[in-house]
């Protein structure tokens, strides 16, 4: 069929033709995957099927009904929702508290605290975590250290199933606040000075200042920042990888871990596979829930 | 003069911060600079007693780290590079060409965003042991060569891109992609370095998918190798120390370097919504 007009149709040529490399990329080693993995979940793909794919066969819902059965499974998605419960907020507040102080009207050298917040961010995180490990240290670390400093108990950090959790929190914490730092200071960058000059003028103080005006004008940034945190958060691995290899007693064990050992260790690809999209139907399930509590709150 | 009391406590509490986020990285270089076994002291040594460089020549001789050195630098430069050329010609399309379709496939292609990489990944080394390239770097690129965050964002940026220009060199008789290469991509040019950091240090710091595709420790990526190495020398905190400071050195240049970019593309990143 040939159109009328002959520079669109050369312009639609040249339009598949860019988009082409990169749908093909994504059609074949994304979405397919996602699709396979899916047909995967139903079946007892296991270590014998990666040499011969037909002796897979498809066994219903049985990894779902297998998996809500195992303990270790509700571990691991109790631990994820651990971190991710606690994690998470924690994360935005810090990040939140960094922002005011960095883009206080009162703060000198804003760059230069920006940018060392940051550099957390861009490290490599299994670097890190090594380093992290060394900290936590029980006799040696430096944590221990500074607890004692301040008259605290020592902390068996890495080694407590009480403490390995709130541990690995604290260093996720510390690596990824400045990422949401640097959203919400554009978020308050772009709350207009005239609305605090106004409340200003109706003699609001600071605290009702940040209550009515701060915190509003960052509600559009809240949804963003608390949406991809969880999202990211619930994709913990190399941390309790690293430091922990999910124990002490499974207690850092977390769903993508679990994923990986079942998948990756055990070539339980069918386990794996139904373990990944319970974990997928979570996130999206606390992305919906969390963006009907954001416009609740807002409307 | 009421101004003095806020001032300073928020001074204190930003450097107290300042203080939290760089002891940890601090105390990793400073570390991997002292002699065998002070890092292991109590109470903790901020600085080593003599600066030694035995450990940085031991990640090189003894642990032969120079190889996933050199594997982390190809896969980062090739990722970079390679998903620079295809993001930037299909978000200039999806801007700027008319094509029919168009507005749906997009549309199709930002369901990858919500999707986690995770579900993808067991089907994916199957697949790709199926072609033959498990336990190989082009197994670590691959999956990383048409980023869809990138797709989108280089695409809102080519929205600016003027139509009248693109017309103009149309009449003067330049082929579609001469346009993009000659036209386009320097007006592209501000996006495309922030994009290029990005992927940089995604790829530079990824670990869980070259962990899985990558079996033979000659083809071990650096992060691969490191949380290899610290399984086995948990006891050498002066040596694994160094190899951390190897690891996060190229991106934390990389960042000081081209901060600006970086910054802005995070910043630009909270606009999506």
């Amino acid at each position: 069929m040939r159109r009328a007009n002959p520079g669109l149709s050369r312009q639609a040529r040249a339009g598949w033709l860019f988009v082409s490399p990169a749908l093909l990329l994504v059609a074949v080693f994304f979405f397919v995957p996602v699709v396979i993995g899916l047909v995967l979940s139903f079946t007892d793909f296991d270590i014998y099927a990666i040499g011969a794919p037909d002796t897979a066969r498809f066994v219903g819902t049985h990894n779902y009904a297998a998996l809500f059965r195992l303990p270790l499974f509700w571990k691991a998605l109790g631990n994820t929702v651990y971190f991710v419960g606690v994690g998470a907020p924690l994360s935005v507040l810090v990040s939140l508290g960094a922002a005011l102080l960095v883009n206080s009207r009162l703060t000198r050298f804003q760059p230069f605290f920006r940018s060392v917040f940051f550099v957390p961010v861009v490290t490599t995180l299994v670097a890190v975590a090594i380093v992290w490990r060394y900290v936590y240290q029980p006799q040696y670390g430096l944590a221990n250290w500074a607890l004692r400093g301040l008259g605290l108990p020592a902390i068996d950090w890495l080694g407590d199933p009480h403490w390995a959790m709130p541990a690995i929190i604290l260093l996720a914490v510390w690596k990824n606040f400045g990422y949401n730092m640097l959203i919400f200071i554009a978020g308050l960058q772009s709350i207009p000075q005239s609305l605090y000059e106004a409340a200003e003028l109706d003699g609001a103080g600071a605290w009702e200042r940040f209550r009515h005006v701060t915190l509003p004008g960052l509600g559009p940034t809240f949804v963003f920042v608390g949406v991809t945190t969880m999202l990211g958060f619930f994709q913990l691995f190399a941390e309790p990888y690293v430091m922990t290899q999910g124990g002490p007693l499974k207690s850092t064990t977390t769903l993508v871990l679990f994923m990986y050992e079942e998948g990756f260790r055990w070539w339980r690809m069918g386990n794996a596979a139904a373990i990944a999209f319970v974990l997928f139907a979570i996130m999206l399930l606390g992305s919906l829930v969390q963006m009907r509590l954001q416009r609740e709150r807002t409307t | 003069m009421r101004r003095i009391v806020p001032s300073l406590a928020i001074h204190a509490l930003l450097a107290l911060g300042a203080a939290l986020t760089l002891v940890p990285l601090l105390w990793m270089v400073s570390a991997s600079f002292m002699p065998t076994g002070e890092a292991n002291r109590f109470p903790p040594r901020l600085l080593p007693s003599h600066g030694t460089l035995e450990h940085y020549a031991a990640l090189f001789t003894r642990l032969s780290l120079a190889r996933p050195f050199m594997n982390s630098l190809i896969v980062t430069a090739v990722t970079t590079l390679a998903s620079l050329l295809i993001v930037s010609m299909a978000g200039y399309a999806f801007a700027k060409l008319r094509f029919r379709g168009r507005e749906r496939l997009f549309r199709a292609l930002l369901l990858a965003i919500v999707i986690p990489t995770q579900v993808g990944m067991l089907p994916l080394f199957l697949l790709l042991q199926k072609i033959g390239v498990v336990n190989t770097l082009a197994a670590v690129v691959i999956p990383g060569l048409a980023p869809v965050f990138g797709i989108f964002m280089i695409r809102q940026y080519a929205l600016s891109v003027p139509d009248d220009l693109l017309e103009a060199a149309r009449i003067d008789g330049a082929s579609e992609l001469q346009i993009f290469w000659t036209i386009v991509m320097p007006l592209l040019r501000p996006i495309l370095v922030t994009f290029a950091v990005f992927v940089f240090l995604s790829t530079w710091n990824d670990f869980m998918w070259p962990l899985i595709v990558l079996s033979d420790d000659r083809r071990y990526t650096l992060p691969v190798a490191l949380a290899n190495l610290a399984g086995e020398h948990v006891q050498d905190t002066e040596l694994m120390m160094a190899g951390s400071v190897l690891t996060v050195l190229p991106v934390l240049l990389l960042f000081v370097g081209l901060q600006r970019h970086y910054l802005r593309g995070v910043m630009m990143g909270s606009l999506k919504e």
